[in-house]
């Protein structure tokens, strides 16, 4: 199958390479330019390891061809670290309270936690619940997950005053 | 501030030892997407593989054709049972000591078998290659039910018949028929059917633990890599047992152990799912070394709930004896245990079973006998521990439904009936009627604190009130109480009982100190996520008081690691915490003779004070720990080599024993099926507590997995061998959205034999939780008639049985 020319911001740096344009935006992601962040975990949108943020919105990267892609923003979790290299502050908050274990669905979560707090800043517990609900976790249970985020919200917020 | 100035518990502090709920070190990498899992290695030239698989679950393979698939650009190879044949690796063991196809060998036995496999240059063309694979199949009887299995003239297995068509010889004992794998008895079967007919009261069911999958996150995979120039194989994989793997990969590919490296990464959940050896990691070694190039398997997730690894599928059939007023006199069980395919069980050798023995859970029964009949059916083989030691949470489940099913029987409150026969505490080392010595206990203590913590009687006092309001027609909702006291045996185990295809259960644990007092130290145990290179840098941080935070920990490559048996069967920290503890007590031991000789006293003067050796009665002469290790390195001592290390093999004296006291509150809308979960109470006991935080994690992730198991996850099949549970779609996982929070609570009974009394927690939850949700489906209809009915609790059972019941008019 012949080859496409894909261009695309990925993470605030602009990249291409040559792809089917068959080719998943998850394999595009690893394979190409080796960003491992992102996971697969089921290849039909169900489990939410593939999660990237693109163009303003969170999307799962296994579902979307890369031509979709073509010149889109795409944010992944590695593109959530702070510019001096420590963790940004989810992140943070999800080794502070302990929201991930085998870390598989990490990047994910903390790729959709990051869109969900842009869409809702001040999420209550239900809204967070139900934000989530489209990445899956194996191991925490999600307990920690929403303690996690809820935190994340509160230092954001304060930050955002703190600036003010 | 320095050495002479801190308090005790400062200095203890410092150390972020045992009791510490320790920040885990592994969540920098992974909050940040720099973990490194299988499909995340690449390596120079390396190509894919992808498995053509049956879509039928009985059939023979007449033929294949691999000429068009051949043909797409970028295949370099289809390998098929005849390609393997040669090599001998066509078939190959099973943990249970059957044999299983590597690629189809004639016939196929369930769907999804793997028949071909596919290796080309990127993923995309393997899978347009795996498509245009010609075979063809004719279809055979298909049996599905293991009850049919065993009256059936449908032979499954050819290979297990000789000339007369007679069941061979097993692994396991004779065999009375082709489809029967094995007989497995315990206990005492004539007193125990005495017991049960001299009885006042026998309560008879047929409890059905229904087939589920572990189903990690990250689903199974290899990368083989066979460098032709030095002959050695390196095998990168989702293994939770990798020191057995190279083992199994010498003995089956004939390949010396010595040329063997075999890497389990960062795995993305275990749960049982990558504790038995596959097809997949089979073919990518053998494709490796057929290309002379690096091969990456990595199944999708319809491919992993369809072949690797299903768990459960026991139907147990009970009986429970009882005087009148509900002492426990006997019980009785005879499972039937559906393994599929081949017997690709994951137990130890002696234990077809697994610890199903297990069974007269935390309650004093005197006379006791199971059997157990494994059978083939032409469903996917496996059998796994999913998130338990080796069948324990259907034994939990078993005896938890039994005990329900005879307080109805006698009319009885379910938790005095537990309390009543309980094992008390002054029995402990218990020896079970079953055969194993319980080592230690106090489940009065731990039940007393649940009933009063969830407000027991007040609950029982609102559900009577909520049944009247339902007859008077003013409700449609029902309230269910669940309840459970468990009782566990994880840390397999006595090396005396506990092999793995020969192979002792003891685990393992190496400790260097470097001269200027960090550490690395190695096990042979993998994380999964458990979180081990936190957990275990507290124990070596307060056995020789070094801080945890300068004490690397690494597993999983068999190059440098101690051998292990792995991480499954919570038996991490029982076996390699117990090693880790032991490993640090010879450097320890080690480390009061340079002390001594620093401080010019004789070895027994000195004492150990958390962090350092202080001369006896004079606590101001002391060298600390970090001084220690430079003298190990610095000082020509007499009698004593240079450097401070040590390696310890631990084969543990017994099994451990958790147990725990779970309650759950759920409302039922008998007319959608929906059941909330408003509560659930989980009070654990694992012994010593190494890190609180990550016990609470596990014991969450543990419930959650449990929630789904009885509240709707299956691996269903039709009557054509079909599975109608392939996707995410159909295979439950709940969602935060469903999921409820959870109130964690403990007692704290500590293992006497184990060095540091830790017990393993990871599986509690699951083993407990499952029956707990269960039992509190069952309350919610007990007063409307209902004794038993099947998991998983999904809305549909839920709805049918209220209609059953006539609830619904």
């Amino acid at each position: 199958m012949s080859k496409m020319h894909v261009k695309m911001n990925v993470n605030g740096k602009e990249v291409e390479g040559l792809a089917e344009p068959r080719t998943l935006l998850i394999h595009f992601l690893r394979e190409n330019l080796n960003i491992t962040g992102p996971h697969i975990g089921c290849e039909t949108s169900h489990c939410g390891a593939c999660t990237v943020d693109m163009d303003g919105k969170s999307v799962k990267s296994c579902t979307v061809f890369v031509a979709q892609a073509q010149g889109k923003d795409v944010t992944t979790v590695e593109g959530l670290v702070n510019e001096d290299g420590s963790l940004g502050v989810i992140q943070e908050m999800f080794r502070e309270h302990h929201g991930l274990q085998c870390g598989f669905c990490t990047p994910g979560m903390i790729t959709r936690a990051h869109r969900l707090l842009q869409e809702n800043p001040n999420p209550t517990e239900e809204e967070i619940r139900f934000g989530m609900a489209g990445n899956l976790c194996r191991c925490t249970g999600y307990q920690n997950i929403v303690k996690s985020i809820a935190a994340a919200a509160d230092t954001l917020n304060a930050q955002k005053e703190a600036a003010e | 501030m320095n050495e002479q100035t801190l308090t005790p518990e400062q200095r203890a502090a410092n150390l972020k030892g045992m009791g510490s709920s320790r920040k885990r070190v592994e969540d920098v990498r992974f909050t940040q997407g720099k973990g490194n899992y299988v499909d995340d290695i690449k390596l120079d030239g390396m190509l894919f593989g992808d498995f053509v698989r049956s879509p039928y679950a009985h059939a023979r393979v007449v033929s294949i054709n691999t000429e068009e698939a051949m043909k797409v650009p970028g295949v370099v190879a289809v390998l098929t049972a005849e390609d393997l044949a040669p090599l001998g690796l066509h078939w190959m063991p099973t943990l249970a000591g059957d044999k299983q196809m590597v690629l189809a060998d004639g016939k196929v036995l369930f769907q999804g078998q793997e028949v071909a496999f596919v290796v080309a240059e990127d993923r995309y063309a393997a899978a347009d290659a795996a498509e245009l694979v010609e075979v063809d199949y004719e279809e055979l009887p298909v049996v599905v039910d293991p009850f049919e299995a065993l009256k059936s003239d449908v032979v499954l297995r050819e290979d297990t018949v000789d000339e007369n068509g007679n069941a061979t010889e097993g692994a396991h004992g004779p065999r009375n028929h082709p489809n029967h794998i094995f007989t497995w008895e315990q206990g005492e079967k004539e007193a125990t059917e005495a017991v049960l007919s001299e009885a006042d009261v026998v309560a008879e069911e047929m409890v059905y633990y229904h087939r589920t999958h572990p189903c990690p996150l990250e689903t199974c995979g290899s990368v083989a890599s066979m460098d032709k120039v030095t002959g050695k194989l390196t095998l990168w994989g989702t293994f939770q047992a990798p020191h057995a793997i190279r083992t199994v990969v010498s003995l089956i590919s004939g390949i010396a152990e010595h040329n063997i490296r075999v890497i389990s990464p960062d795995i993305g959940g275990g749960f049982g799912n990558k504790v038995g050896a596959y097809a997949g990691y089979v073919c990518s070694v053998v494709a490796s070394i057929v290309t002379g190039k690096p091969v990456k398997w990595v199944e999708d997730r319809m491919e992993n709930l369809m072949s690797t690894a299903f768990a459960r599928d026991y139907w147990m059939k009970g009986k429970i004896a009882a005087t009148k007023d509900g002492k426990i006199t006997g019980l009785w069980c005879h499972t039937t245990a559906d393994h599929g395919g081949f017997d690709a069980c994951a137990d130890p050798t002696k234990f077809p079973a697994g610890f199903m023995n297990i069974c007269t859970g935390s309650y004093d029964i005197p006379t006791a006998y199971l059997a157990v009949e494994g059978v083939y059916t032409n469903k996917a083989p496996g059998g796994v521990a999913y998130r338990c030691s080796f069948r324990v949470t259907e034994a939990a489940y078993f005896i938890e439904r039994m005990i329900e099913v005879l307080a109805i029987k006698l009319n009885m409150d379910a938790a005095e009936l537990r309390r009543i026969n309980f094992i008390k505490k002054d029995q402990f080392p218990y020896q079970s009627a079953l055969g194993w010595e319980y080592d230690s206990g106090d489940y009065h203590t731990a039940w007393d604190k649940a009933l009063e913590s969830v407000g027991y009687d007040k609950l029982r006092v609102e559900q009577a009130q909520q049944i009247e309001d339902f007859k008077a027609g003013k409700t449609r909702k029902l309230m269910g109480i669940g309840l459970t006291h468990f009782t566990e045996i994880v840390g397999a185990g006595p090396v005396k009982n506990c092999d793995i295809l020969g192979l002792g259960m003891f685990d393992s644990c190496e400790i260097r100190i470097h001269p200027t007092g960090s550490a690395i130290a190695r096990l042979g145990t993998i994380s999964q996520g458990q979180g081990h290179a936190t957990t275990f840098a507290q124990i070596i941080a307060s056995e020789i008081g070094l801080p945890a935070d300068d004490i690397t920990l690494e597993e999983g490559d068999t190059d440098t690691a101690p051998y292990g048996l792995g991480t499954y069967g919570s038996r991490s920290t029982p076996v390699a915490g117990a090693a880790t503890a032991m490993a640090a007590r010879k450097i320890r031991a080690k480390a009061q003779m340079i002390a001594a000789y620093l401080l010019e006293v004789h070895d027994d003067d000195v004492e150990w004070d958390i962090d350092r050796f202080a001369v006896k009665g004079a606590p101001e002469r002391f060298k600390t720990m970090k001084e220690i290790a430079f003298a190990a390195y610095n000082q020509a001592i007499p009698g004593l080599e240079p450097g401070l290390e040590a390696v310890s093999y631990y084969d543990p004296p017994n099994m451990t024993y958790p147990f725990g006291a779970y309650i759950c509150v759920l409302d039922i809308d008998v007319d959608t099926g929906e059941a909330d979960i408003r509560s659930f109470y989980a009070l654990d006991d694992c012994g010593t507590r190494i890190n609180p935080m990550i016990i609470e994690g596990q014991v969450h992730g543990g419930l959650t997995e449990a929630l789904a198991i009885a509240m709707g996850q299956e691996i269903a099949y039709d009557e054509m061998g079909n599975v109608k549970t392939g996707t995410l779609m159909d295979f439950f996982i709940p969602t935060a959205w469903e999921t409820p929070n959870y109130i964690t609570d403990h007692t704290t009974t500590p293992s006497p034999h184990h060095p540091i009394g830790a017990k393993g927690v990871g599986e509690s939850p699951n083993v407990g939780g499952v029956p707990c949700f269960s039992n509190a489906v069952h309350d919610a209809f007990r007063p409307f008639g209902l004794t038993q009915t099947h998991m998983p609790h999904d809305h549909w059972r839920i709805w049918k049985t209220a209609n059953d019941l006539g609830l619904h008019g």
